[in-house]
């Protein structure tokens, strides 16, 4: 599936909720059942500037030359979000993630719902995913 | 008779909302519950009334024009320094000086009176309570003149421990610069003790009033301050404006904070002479629609009767206090024994920011976070907390529906 699809996934499944109560209740259960990151990831250069909870995201490039995110939070609706952007951009190439459009994100409501401190840090989320994804691709381009 | 019947009676908080217009309006589909009165209060109609009505019919620049709209504007604005020193019992109107808020009154003490009175090796002294705007200042001028800062520690409560306090005190003490009412706890500190031990070693004290100006009664001259400040918005007026009360003789010693119009006397090229007090500290055109909306938020509170709104904070700080208290999970930070209507608490395996988003999908704004306190978080080892802070216009049922909308986020979150 190409992020536009998975995209257009997740916004069909919140279409399916009548109210905020029940959206809450959906991202409440993707934070409790993200996996958690390894304790050797929370470390401060780790950690997404913005939020007023704690946000860990550590990136790996693999062979496949693909990006896989791992995140942690201290907050659980901030983690169901992080879940969705995980869902969303692990397992792209660096190129897909700088290119993704991630209009889901306004398509469900969220940024409208949430207040603009924390909209600021969902934001500082995804600016932290592109800017792996542009690291990875600098460093990849020097290597060749 | 019927006058004395009247002033019996409790707070008609019916009534009383009424009189707030933002009442009405809802939040995601819900009543606004408005539980974050410590960061800024509602306004009444009163206070939009008297902006509206300043801008619609006597706009002006104040102090130097001679037609009839500067001569209006500049009566209103000066009518309000009349009442604030009425309202914190000052000895005279040209110690009032008029700020953007208690920030900028704390900072105008650092960087004025600092300046001028601290030496290397100098103390000031602050609390472990303290809001960022009562610590970074003093930072500032503390490490320009290679000063030393000094904290108060907080004990379990969210008392000051104040044995500690009279070890902190020595000759070397030039200020103590200490929050009346705290922000983050609630907390009412005994501020006369506290300034009767530093005159008695000859330092001088700032109470940051920003919080007990609207809850306590306050007289400067009683409580024998050398500087008080607070904020406008706290106390049902507008944003943008304070007041910074000094001492008479202090103000007049101290050099000028800012350079401009207004507070000179006489310029040219070679020297210039200042103003008297209190323009002397008022340079340039000042936010003078929001200074004459001041008195109007000053003239309503005196109107509904200080003891009256007291008592009835009072009232709804017991009943919220009874009420979490039986939440499973949730302690209460900060159990000071005088408290004023703000309640800060954690519940168990829970982030305050989960809470904070789902009581706003229930109309209720509390605040989360570390309440601009990080230093007083550290101290009790948490993040942040949750806060909830009552207003004269918040009813029982509201805190009932806080209390409803915690058990339901706490279900969902755990």
């Amino acid at each position: 599936m190409t992020i536009q699809q998975v995209e257009d996934e997740i916004v069909e499944e919140f279409s399916l909720f009548d109210s905020w109560d029940d959206k809450y209740e959906y991202i409440i259960d993707l934070g409790k059942r993200l996996a958690p990151l390894d304790d050797k990831y929370k470390i401060d250069e780790n950690k997404v500037r913005g939020c007023q909870s704690t946000v860990w995201l550590a990136a790996e490039y693999k062979e496949d030359g693909k990006i896989y995110f791992t995140a942690d939070s201290d907050a659980i609706i901030v983690k169901g979000l992080i879940s969705m952007l995980i869902r969303v951009l692990s397992g792209r190439t660096p190129d897909e993630i700088i290119n993704a459009p991630l209009t889901f994100i306004q398509r469900i409501g969220m940024t409208t719902h949430l207040a603009q401190t924390r909209s600021n840090g969902l934001l500082s989320m995804v600016k932290q995913m592109k800017n792996y994804a542009v690291a990875f691709k600098i460093k990849n381009s020097q290597l060749q | 008779m019927q006058v004395a019947a009247d002033l019996q009676k409790g707070l008609d908080v019916y009534a009383i909302r009424e009189q707030f217009p933002i009442l009405k309006r809802e939040v995601k589909g819900k009543p606004l519950v408005y539980f974050d009165n410590a960061a800024t209060s509602q306004k009444p109609q009163v206070v939009i009334d008297a902006l509206v009505n300043y801008y619609t019919n006597y706009n002006a620049n104040i102090h130097r024009g001679i037609h009839t709209l500067a001569e209006e504007a500049t009566a209103a604005f000066e009518a309000t320094r009349d009442t604030v020193q009425k309202f914190i019992g000052a000895a005279s109107r040209e110690e009032i000086i008029f700020t953007r808020g208690t920030t900028e009154g704390i900072n105008l003490v650092a960087y004025t009176w600092g300046r001028q009175n601290l030496q290397a090796g100098d103390e000031v002294i602050i609390s472990g309570m303290e809001h960022h705007s009562n610590i970074v200042p003093w930072q500032i001028i503390c490490e320009e003149k290679n000063a030393v800062l000094k904290v108060i520690p907080v004990d379990d409560n969210g008392e000051l421990i104040l044995e500690e306090f009279e070890k902190l005190l020595t000759e070397k003490t030039k200020i103590v610069s200490v929050v009346h009412v705290s922000n983050a706890l609630g907390t009412v500190n005994p501020v006369k003790q506290i300034i009767d031990a530093a005159h008695a070693k000859g330092a001088v004290v700032l109470i940051d009033g920003a919080q007990s100006s609207v809850h306590l009664d306050i007289n400067v001259q009683e409580m024998d301050c050398d500087f008080f400040a607070f904020s406008a918005h706290k106390l049902y007026g507008p944003t943008g404006v304070g007041a910074l009360y000094g001492k008479k003789q202090i103000l007049e010693a101290m050099p000028v904070f800012q350079g401009g119009g207004e507070m000179i006397k006489e310029v040219t090229f070679a020297k210039t002479t200042y103003n008297d007090l209190p323009y002397k500290y008022e340079a340039g055109t000042p936010n003078i629609a929001d200074v004459v909306a001041f008195k109007a938020a000053l003239d309503f509170m005196t109107e509904t009767g200080m003891k009256k709104m007291r008592d009835y904070e009072h009232e709804l700080l017991a009943y919220a206090t009874e009420q979490l208290e039986q939440i499973e999970g949730l302690k209460i930070i900060g159990k000071a024994r005088e408290k004023t209507s703000l309640i800060s608490f954690v519940i168990d395996k829970v982030h305050p920011q989960d809470v904070g988003i789902l009581l706003d999908n229930r109309g209720i704004a509390v605040r989360t976070g570390h309440h601009c306190a990080q230093t007083l978080m550290e101290r009790f080892c948490i993040p942040g907390t949750i806060r909830a802070s009552f207003a004269i216009y918040n009813t029982k049922e509201e805190i009932d529906a806080l209390v409803e909308g915690l058990k339901k986020a706490i279900k969902l979150l755990v």
